[in-house]
């Protein structure tokens, strides 16, 4: 369960509610322009501890086979995760303009 | 059943037959005697609601919110000072298109400090969103309270019912009160939509920007205006069950052939009839209207009313400071859109609750047929 | 059990929002509720966390979540827990996430109002100890010296000249149930006090730091481990009130650089050693009388 990405991005007068009551979760923007740099996990040395993922403000970290993964449309480059790893397996690399 | 009851007392039946699963309030005199009667029946059971002593009425409305948006009727009752304390919840409440009601005691605004009638309070707030009714006696008070909850939840727009501070909240009447078992068929419980719900979540209350902002303003000035029919549609039903019949945003009395009409509100209406009855005795052709709501605005009805007429005057306790009456500039309004070209006099009296007598009403019918100052104030001479 | 990374949900329902990068208080505010799960029905104020989580049709939370006015999170709440419980809902968690200005300030009679009533609410208050939605003015939960927009450092004073309310003891003296500080830091701490919280019937109220790197003056990359020095150098403290009683959950046998930590943030770069050791002796007062008067 997560707020996600909707195809409907805009309303009509007729699809506005008519009260500021909406479904929960609903996303229709990205963050990922936010970014300066962002955290590359380093795969072969990360051993999963989550703290990454305990850490993230954005919720942006996701643990799959015991490896952290990140997901760029949501993350802003913040770097906490860097500075969190213990083992240094993230790394903070220039967003390619 | 019939009884002697206050106009606060009325109201407070009309709640009980309403059912509010939630009652929020602060005391604030004159409005007291309503919570202290809810209070008491909610103690002996006739009322099962639960009854939330909040800590100032700025709460007692945000609570009444929560309420709402969980999905369950909420009410709430205020007077003067506390109305304007909870003023910036007025606005979220018709924004969230929450169907509370709150019964509003008028009473003056400090400074001077003063406890006594006035409509001040409650005509500050008439662009706050809300459907605004005014009662002229405790038997419409109680009918008010199960009406405003009807048209409230049909709209989805709040409702303020006010009632004249003391001359109507302390005021002893014969009432009838209607058993629960019409009331309930009158009232079904409340359904909504607009509610936090575990198997279907929302986000309410929302910021939205200047790109869908304005659409839903529109959309909330729509809802008030459709209330015109709710209105009358809940009158009808009313009547049906109770067999009491009320005549919509407006009361005429006297008017098909007046040539000079006062346009009031409240409670004051029955010392304009008195009058009128006395004026029509000499065989002056002489009517009242009384505006039973503020918002909606009655346009169409009262230009109806005063089409033939030669003059109107609008008495009323209210002022906007640097200009005039309120519900004098509204009643203008109305005149210009029905392009109706009479002259009209507005009457500022019973401030602080000082007393318009009979003689001050035939005064004001003598002026208004004479010519007078645009806007006059009862019972003040400038030397 | 005690809440762990390893067992926390996996469901995340504060996602998507515009906080700023690094900011302590989604940090808070999105494990928090990753605690409470599906049936938490969030109240928040006016302020950072409602401004990035609620622009229709962004919508950032999974969970039924609603802005209160922001002197409101409190009396929202009440009302909230009363409609469910009018309808029969049993399995519920009513919680509030309101900053320091709307918590100690314009939020402190409503809130005193719920804890009074003991109405069976969670009242979170993620401390970014200034206005950080409207540009980083001063609040009653400043810290001493800090620079804010309306606390300029001069030559004459610098920055704010009055120390935080101590809202978490304020919370107490009300005989609350249930009340606790933490800090983004520590976040198990944090998160297990979430837990216990969410398990007592009553109000119940938690006081985290969740600091703002942009009002701190902090990279964003440093909120963590500037809310870890803060409880490291003893300008903060996890502690518990529970039954009459303070417990202290941490005791550190020695404290960090104080001046480390402040020179650290563009908020206090203009103190003066004599303004730190005021500071300093403001702490060592305090935890004199929390080692001599707590439970540890």
């Amino acid at each position: 369960m997560k707020p996600y990405l909707r195809e409907k991005t805009s309303f009509s007068f007729a699809e506005v509610p008519s009260d500021t009551s909406f479904e929960a979760g609903y996303l229709v923007s990205k963050n990922a322009g936010w970014r300066s740099i962002r955290p590359v996990i380093d795969i072969e040395k990360c051993v999963g501890c989550m703290q990454c993922y305990l850490y993230c403000p954005d919720g942006v970290i996701s643990i799959e086979n015991n490896k952290a993964v990140i997901d760029y449309d949501f993350c802003k480059g913040c770097g906490i995760c860097k500075k969190i790893c213990k083992i240094n397996a993230i790394e903070m690399e220039a967003e390619k303009k | 059943m019939k009884k002697f009851l206050s106009g606060n007392e009325a109201f407070a039946e009309g709640i009980r037959l309403a059912r509010p699963a939630i009652i929020s309030a602060y005391p604030i005199t004159p409005q007291t005697i309503v919570v202290e009667r809810l209070s008491e029946m909610v103690e002996c059971g006739s009322l099962r609601s639960e009854f939330i002593h909040v800590e100032s009425e700025h709460s007692a409305l945000s609570c009444a919110m929560g309420a709402s948006a969980a999905g369950v009727r909420a009410f709430t009752a205020t007077s003067s000072q506390g109305l304007l304390y909870m003023a910036e919840c007025l606005y979220y409440a018709s924004g969230g298109r929450f169907p509370i009601v709150m019964m509003n005691a008028n009473r003056s605004t400090a400074l001077p400090w003063n406890i006594y009638g006035d409509q001040r309070d409650s005509i500050s707030q008439l662009d706050s969103g809300w459907i605004q009714a005014y009662a002229e006696n405790a038997q419409e008070s109680l009918d008010l309270a199960l009406m405003s909850y009807y048209i409230a939840e049909k709209t989805s727009t709040p409702f303020m019912v006010n009632l004249d501070g003391f001359v109507l909240t302390h005021t002893y009447e014969e009432v009838d009160i209607p058993d629960e078992e019409q009331a309930d068929k009158f009232l079904p419980p409340y359904e909504t939509d607009n509610k936090l719900d575990l198997d279907d979540p929302k986000n309410m209350a929302f910021s939205a920007g200047p790109d869908y902002n304005y659409i839903f303003k529109f959309k909330e000035h729509q809802a008030l205006l459709n209330a015109k029919k709710i209105i009358k549609k809940a009158e009808k039903d009313f009547a049906e069950i109770f067999g009491r019949k009320y005549s919509g945003l407006i009361e005429n009395y006297k008017t098909e052939d007046a040539e000079f009409i006062l346009i009031t509100i409240g409670s004051i209406a029955g010392l304009c009839r008195k009058t009128v009855d006395k004026l029509r005795a000499e065989g002056r052709k002489v009517g009242v209207v009384r505006l039973r709501y503020l918002r909606p605005f009655p346009t169409a009805e009262l230009v109806g009313s005063v089409k033939n007429a030669k003059a109107v005057g609008v008495p009323e306790k209210d002022i906007s400071f640097g200009n005039e009456g309120t519900v004098f500039t509204n009643v203008n309004s109305a005149l210009f859109q029905g392009k109706i070209a009479i002259p009209s006099y507005n009457f500022i009296g019973g401030l602080g609750g000082k007393n318009i007598s009979h003689e001050d009403i035939e005064n004001i019918f003598d002026l208004i047929e004479n010519g007078a100052e645009r806007v006059n104030f009862i019972g003040i001479e400038v030397e | 059990m005690s809440v762990t990374a390893n067992n926390l949900c996996r469901d995340e329902f504060f996602y998507g929002h515009k906080a700023c990068a690094g900011c302590g208080g989604s940090l808070a505010v999105r494990n928090a509720l990753k605690v409470l799960g599906k049936n938490a029905v969030a109240v928040l104020p006016a302020g950072c966390m409602s401004a990035v989580g609620f622009n229709f049709p962004q919508l950032c939370f999974a969970n039924n979540a609603i802005i209160s006015t922001f002197a409101g999170t409190a009396s929202m709440l009440t009302g909230i827990e009363a409609g469910f419980r009018a309808r029969g809902i049993k399995d519920f968690t009513a919680v509030g996430f309101a900053g320091d200005g709307g918590t100690a300030d314009i939020g402190i009679q409503a809130l005193s109002g719920a804890i009074d009533r003991n109405d069976n609410i969670l009242y979170i208050c993620y401390d970014n100890e200034a206005y950080m939605n409207t540009g980083i003015q001063k609040s009653g939960l400043t810290p001493f010296g800090a620079k804010t927009t309306t606390t300029p450092a001069g030559k004459n004073i610098h920055g704010n000249i009055r120390p935080k309310k101590n809202m978490f003891e304020i919370a107490a003296a009300h005989n609350i149930p249930y009340a606790a500080t933490a800090t983004v830091g520590y976040m198990t701490d944090f998160l297990n006090k979430v837990e216990k919280a969410s398990k007592i019937k009553g109000t119940k109220y938690i006081h985290v730091i969740a600091p703002c790197p942009t009002g701190w003056g902090i990279p964003v990359s440093d909120t963590v481990e500037i809310s870890r020095e803060i409880v490291d150098c003893g300008l903060w403290y996890l502690a518990e009130y529970e039954n009459g009683e303070f417990t202290l959950d941490h005791d550190p046998k020695e404290f960090t650089s104080v001046s480390d930590h402040l020179k650290k943030q563009g908020r206090f770069r203009h103190l003066t050693d004599e303004d730190i050791q005021i500071i300093i002796q403001s702490r060592d007062a305090k935890w004199e009388k929390i080692r001599r008067d707590w439970r540890k």
